[in-house]
């Protein structure tokens, strides 16, 4: 197991290295320049030229890039153009909030989807299933910003009940949390419902009842223990989208977040914050596909004795 | 009728399969007893609604699409299909326990065996869960699989051991009946043989009585007291074992034995049983087997299936002996 996980750690190296690669590649061959737009219209093509010298803009791809890999070795990230301060500080201060976003929304969507796609399956063509289904395309086809407006026009405009700013207190969290959130309740509603639908109707589940277990520990203890691993693929699956995806939210919310952090920086062409900012959602995303393997291990026994 | 003879008495049983383009016969008009301490050998082809009626028994036939549309299931004098959900749960596992056809899917996964056998023992046996555990592991051992092996998980185990967890399980509670379906079809020769001889050491030991379900007739030679033989979803032949094999009467169970002796002609000759079992959602008039049979006459498709005594218990369904019972 231990073995597994470093074999893992270590494959995480040329997946992030091939993310290095492209994204220098993007931010190269971008045709907006970060000089320029620092010094607004008023620069002469002498003073950018200066500048672009200065931050080594001047250099060739291969320089450029075989500094920025070696800095990032180094651990070395730079300092944002924009503010001047380390790019890490600046990360480390959005992050937490574009984490807790993500992962309250993808926890908000197990906490209503599997139930919902529970009783769903259990309740197969019931009006129930019907309601339940209906809701689940509505949900999934919803758009999380306009959930959001609606959200603040509704509860913090009309009733005045929950703030529309900021993500400090859990009562600022209900709304932005409930609209990132319920697209992935849906999806996880769908994928709940279909993956017991089809352990329900398996032998071993008869063999359950032929024990005289009642249906409700034939249902959590048997049926869904065998049903979780897709639930948990589209789960880890939504995190994902979820981390990339909060801008939008954190946006409308004014959250101070890591998403709206690098929409904003990359009007700045602030590059050393867009780099490090891609590499480190690969990175926890990478981290997040591990935690979903040893997860999927950890559920089922034919998975855990191929982790050698 | 003398209910309180019988373990089992099962009267009429009819399960249907309610699906959109038909009705599935599965189970009609089905009939047998069983004494306390008897097997019974429930033979039949492929689709002749065994494994349905073992469900039924059980009470476990999905629903929907199925549907027991009638019948009595009398166990120890008391009707199974009155019974409530909740009674009917003390009674599975613990007092009828059923061994299944395929022993690749029906355990669970992702539990290992030994909490699979404990919880069949939890369910009914008044134990904590660490005595229920030794249980769990005395019955590893007694279907011939050692305690270290206990906490293992299905996959990790051959067909044949597999098995044996199944019968494990299905013998925790010590019930009263055992309901093997067809319990060595899946397994290679050798382990079919000693899957037997487990089950009849077993059921000797502890006095189950016992129905086992096969295509097997070597099978029910070896484990069986007497046998029902059943085709398109009902018992047209019911005769003790010795009874059976040496003077069959039914034409199927005749076809079954390999060699029809034909009345007019004396030839020997060896014919296998023609044509097919009849589609379950299109069964034809009267009796079901006219359409595969040697003696077909016209009366047949207006038989209404009546059974026929000929002596010591043996019954027949067959206009042949109509009127000739005793
Ligand atoms: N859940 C179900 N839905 C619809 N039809 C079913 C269902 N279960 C069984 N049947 C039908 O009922 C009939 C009897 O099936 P059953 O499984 O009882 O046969 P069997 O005698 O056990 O056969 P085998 O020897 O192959 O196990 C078949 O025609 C089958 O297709
Ligand atoms: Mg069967």
């Amino acid at each position: 197991m231990h073995k597994y996980i470093l074999k893992r750690l270590l494959m995480m190296v040329p997946v992030l290295l091939g993310v290095i690669i492209i994204i220098f590649s993007l931010n190269y061959f971008m045709p907006a320049c970060p000089v320029a737009r620092r010094l607004g219209d008023a620069a002469t093509p002498d003073q950018i030229r200066q500048g672009r010298d200065e931050l080594g803009l001047n250099d060739p791809y291969v320089v450029q890039l075989g500094r920025f890999v070696g800095n990032i070795v180094r651990l070395d990230f730079g300092d944002s153009f924009h503010t001047g301060q380390p790019v890490t500080s600046e990360i480390a201060a959005r992050f937490p909030n574009t984490f807790q976003l993500a992962l309250f929304g993808v926890l908000l969507g197990l906490i209503i989807g599997i139930p919902l796609g529970i009783l769903s399956a259990t309740r197969q063509y019931s009006l129930f299933d019907s309601g339940a289904t209906f809701l689940g395309l509505l949900g999934a086809s919803i758009p999380n910003f306009w959930l959001g407006m609606m959200l603040i026009i509704v509860f913090s405009v009309n009733l005045g009940w929950l703030p529309a700013m900021g993500f400090d207190t859990p009562l600022h969290m209900i709304m932005p949390v409930t609209a990132i959130g319920t697209g992935s309740a849906a999806i996880i509603m769908r994928m709940t419902r279909s993956s017991m639908l089809e352990n329900i109707r398996q032998d071993y589940v008869r063999t359950a009842r032929a024990k005289g277990q009642s249906e409700r520990v034939v249902i959590f203890r048997h049926a869904l223990k065998n049903a979780l691993l897709p639930i948990i693929t589209v789960a880890g699956l939504q995190f994902g989208v979820l981390l990339g995806g909060a801008v939008l939210t954190e946006n409308i919310f004014t959250i101070i977040g890591l998403g709206r952090f690098m929409v904003d920086s990359m009007h700045r062409v602030d590059s050393p914050v867009i780099l490090s900012g891609v590499l480190f959602i690969a990175l926890i995303f990478s981290f997040v596909n591990l935690a979903v393997d040893l997860l999927y291990g950890f559920v089922d026994p034919r998975i855990r004795s191929q982790y050698k | 009728m003398a209910t309180a003879n019988h373990l089992l008495e099962v009267n009429d049983l009819t399960i249907h399969f309610l699906l959109e383009d038909g009705v599935v016969k599965a189970v009609n008009d089905l009939s047998f007893t069983l004494n306390a301490g008897e097997t019974i050998g429930i033979v039949g082809e492929t689709g002749a609604g065994k494994t349905t009626t073992a469900l039924g028994l059980m009470r476990l036939v999905q629903s929907p699409p199925g549907l027991v549309v009638k019948g009595e299931i009398n166990f120890e004098g008391q009707n199974l299909l009155d019974l409530s959900e909740n009674d009917m749960r003390k009674v599975r596992g613990n007092k009828i326990s059923m061994i299944f056809q395929d022993p690749m899917t029906s355990l669970n996964p992702v539990m290992p065996v030994r909490d699979q056998i404990a919880e069949v023992i939890l369910l009914h046996q008044n134990m904590s869960a660490k005595e229920a555990i030794v249980k769990a592991e005395e019955m590893l051992n007694l279907v011939g699989i050692r305690k270290e092996r206990s906490k293992e998980y299905p996959h990790q185990f051959s067909g044949g051991m597999r098995q044996r967890v199944g019968i494990a399980i299905a013998l925790a509670c010590n019930p009263t009946l055992l309901i093997a379906d067809e319990p060595t079809t899946a397994l290679d020769v050798t382990i079919q043989a000693q899957v037997l001889e487990l089950m009849k050491q077993l059921k000797q030991d502890l006095n189950t009585s016992m129905i086992m379900i096969t295509h097997d007739l070597g099978i029910v030679a070896d484990i069986c007291d007497k046998v029902a033989i059943m085709y398109a979803g009902t018992v047209v032949e019911l005769a003790d074992k010795v009874d059976l094999f040496k003077n069959p009467k039914h034409p199927y169970t005749v076809g079954l034995f390999g060699s029809i002796p034909d009345i007019t002609n004396d030839d020997d000759e060896l014919k296998p049983i023609k044509g097919a079992m009849p589609d379950p959602t299109d069964l034809p008039s009267g009796c079901p087997f006219r359409t595969r049979c040697d003696h077909v006459r016209d009366a047949c498709a207006a038989f209404n299936m009546q059974k026929t005594d000929v002596g010591n218990g043996h019954y027949v369904k067959c206009i042949l002996f109509e009127g000739k019972g005793v």
